[in-house]
């Protein structure tokens, strides 16, 4: 997986709260393999009308936001489903960081697994950096996993993430190779595992 | 020597632990995978990397998002869908995994099919690529929905690399009143704690009205787990639980069952075990609850009215409201029993058990329904049991579908759509826009909740429809 660092890059407000998966990308999409690429459908049903047209008022259409890097958005981004395809959709848009005030568990987990960088900041210090990007559309911000901070002119926000994931994105780790790694481990304890819990093998 | 007393969770945690990283993250052991047709992305990974599946036997594939509920003596129509059911039937194949396919008389929805087929135990750790695996939790399981490049993770080592999460009690305490099921619990929880309220935390649901759920109760609230923001959900194993799994399938029998149940029995919380969260809420308060909006946490009595963005103060949640009236169709501060539907839908891995459509039969019966509606029982098992008991005669004879058995129309990717700008009332788990397809509006309730919109074309309180009948 690709590593995160540091970025620098425009930034597009998408302050709504409880942006799901099935905003993000509907169900219906699932079915696509991922080297068709799912950015050409990411957000559809909310930045599109029903006949196909871009709404001009969605942040993403905005010209000055068309290749933004960095997507801000309100409270619980991507709650809801497991769905790793919508991990796939922001990404494949282009987009390398998400900042929110909060993220669904397991789309922050699954953000992880694919290099991208999800940052919570403190509510007010979204609303903040939003309005800062409103204000001044074509201003960038740096985002600095090593230091844990972004900035943007001369306001720099702390964010937090957990160690587990800032590792992973700094190292850019094959979770598959490493976990090869603990062969030796895994032996141990299934055989330990064999007397303490004998009824959870299944032998056919 | 004395202990430090322990969580359920903390214990679950441990016994499944194989090693420990500097960062904090754990490799975990898996003791089942189950995997349906979306899964395919993690196959294909394993496939690209020139791997197998490394435990055949703790991995179960069963068809369920995709499969129709229409016609299943005939090759299924849409060649899309038609391909996903098939890939599954490759990709288990391929790697000699079992199948629950589209044919067999125990197919069913994964989160219905593992408890009922006893792969569901006291003291598990399960995954499977779908967010409602949390309802596993209701035997006392660590369960927990992934994604694809977890499921690919676990397909290649049965293994999963994980950060622990922080532990938080649900206590329920009290009686329920009648009518209110555990679907009205659970909507009671969310709309307290909020849709992220349970971000980063391990759910212990406890406290007598907990206790005196059934195990299909106990699976109903364990479900909507991730309706809070909480990954997994459990409740402690009991006697409930016990006899809940004797004598199914998978099950283990005889002397490894005594063993078993004498093991699980160490399993609940310890007292004066600590807990990062608590929160408790008074059973007999809890009315019948409905959604109104498209987070579940847009939860209300039935006897309140909607919400009304001029009176709040917070302009993010007025702008919030707002939207959320717009998309629903509904004025604001309006009643929700002058909610009109056009459509039921009873079914999904939230409330399809046999339970669920006792409940909807209890209130259909002998009534008609004034909207159409599809009822798609929970497994191909429970859609028997039910045929056994003459349910199916009293949806069918209320004007209602009875299909078979899948994800239908809680997700719509096998074809079962609410059209656009339709409202139906529904037993599902999500409420989100676009969910049961585009610009479809979605009000979550319980079973009974629905066969009572059913029946008077708008949302509507069940109980005064329970007088004089036996629930």
């Amino acid at each position: 997986m690709d590593k995160f660092t540091r970025l620098t890059a425009k930034a597009c407000p998408l302050m709504r709260q409880n942006i799901d998966t099935d905003q993000i990308l509907p169900a219906r999409f699932l079915k696509w393999p991922r080297d068709k690429g799912l950015g050409s459908v990411l957000f559809t049903d909310i930045r599109t009308d029903a006949g196909g047209n871009d709404l001009a008022d969605f942040p993403l259409n905005r010209p000055a936001w068309r290749n933004a890097r960095v997507l801000i958005a309100g409270r619980n981004f991507g709650g809801g489903s497991s769905r790793e395809a919508a991990v796939y959709a922001v990404y494949d848009y282009g987009f390398r960081c998400v900042i929110a005030p909060s993220f669904g568990d397991i789309f922050a987990q699954n953000s992880v697994k694919n290099g991208l960088l999800t940052a919570a900041l403190p509510e007010a210090e979204v609303t903040e950096l939003a309005a800062a990007i409103e204000a001044d559309p074509a201003r960038e911000v740096t985002v600095d996993l090593q230091q844990q901070t972004i900035t943007c002119g001369n306001r720099s926000y702390t964010f937090t993430i957990d160690p587990v994931s800032r590792n992973q994105l700094l190292n850019g780790w094959d979770d598959v190779d490493l976990t090869g790694s603990y062969r030796a481990q895994v032996e141990a304890f299934r055989a330990r595992d064999r007397q303490a819990r004998p009824w959870a093998a299944l032998d056919r | 020597m004395r202990h430090t007393p322990q969580t359920l969770f903390d214990k679950l945690w441990s016994s499944h632990q194989i090693a420990q990283r500097e960062d904090g993250a754990a490799l975990l052991f898996v003791d089942r995978h189950f995997v349906h047709e979306g899964s395919f992305h993690g196959f294909s990974q394993v496939k690209s990397r020139g791997r197998k599946v490394a435990e055949p036997a703790l991995t179960f594939g069963i068809a369920d998002h995709y499969v129709p509920t229409h016609d299943r003596d005939k090759p299924i129509a849409n060649p899309e869908i038609a391909e996903m059911v098939r890939k599954l039937e490759r990709n288990t194949a391929d790697n000699n995994v079992a199948l629950f396919g589209l044919r067999d008389p125990r197919q069913g929805i994964v989160h219905v099919v593992g408890p009922e087929q006893g792969l569901t135990l006291p003291g598990l750790l399960i995954v499977c690529g779908d967010s409602h695996t949390s309802t596993h939790g209701a035997f006392g399981t660590y369960a927990f929905g992934i994604g694809a490049s977890e499921v690919a993770h676990v397909l290649m080592t049965q293994t999963l690399w994980q950060k622990k999460p922080k532990r938080m009690r649900i206590n329920v305490e009290g009686d329920a009143g009648i009518g209110i099921a555990a679907k009205d619990i659970a909507l009671a929880i969310i709309a307290r704690i909020h849709a992220d309220g349970a971000q980063g935390h391990a759910i212990e649901y406890a406290g007598s009205a907990i206790r005196a759920l059934s195990m299909e109760g106990r699976l109903t609230l364990c479900n909507m787990s991730i309706e809070g923001g909480g990954r997994c959900g459990m409740v402690a194993p009991d006697e409930t639980t016990f006899a809940y799994i004797e004598g199914r399938p998978y099950a283990p029998m005889g002397e490894a069952f005594a063993r078993a149940i004498e093991d699980w029995s160490k399993l609940p919380t310890d007292a004066g075990a600590e807990f990062d969260r608590e929160v408790t809420l008074d059973a007999a308060s809890i009315a019948p609850i409905v959604t109104w909006g498209t987070t579940p946490d847009d939860a209300l009595p039935i006897d309140a009215r909607a919400p009304d963005p001029s009176r709040e103060t917070d302009e993010t949640r007025a702008a919030y409201i707002r939207g959320a009236l717009d998309y629903m169709g509904l004025k604001p501060g309006m009643k929700l029993t002058d909610v009109v539907i056009d459509r039921v839908f009873i079914g999904s891995c939230t409330n399809a058990r046999i339970e669920d459509l006792r409940a909807a039969a209890a209130v259909l019966s002998g009534r008609t329904s004034k909207v159409p509606g599809l009822v798609s029982p929970g497994s191909s098992l429970v859609k028997q049991q039910a045929e056994q008991e003459g349910l199916d005669r009293i949806f069918k004879d209320a004007g209602l579908e009875w299909v078979e058995s899948g994800c239908s129309m809680c997700v719509g990717i096998n074809g079962d759509l609410v059209p656009e700008g339709e409202r139906c009332a529904s037993t599902t788990n999500r409420n989100f826009r676009g969910r049961q397809g585009r610009g479809a509006r979605t009000h979550l309730m319980s079973p009974a909740m629905v066969a009572a919109a059913a029946v008077t074309g708008h949302l509507a309180d069940v109980r005064p429809l329970l007088a004089g009948r036996e629930v």
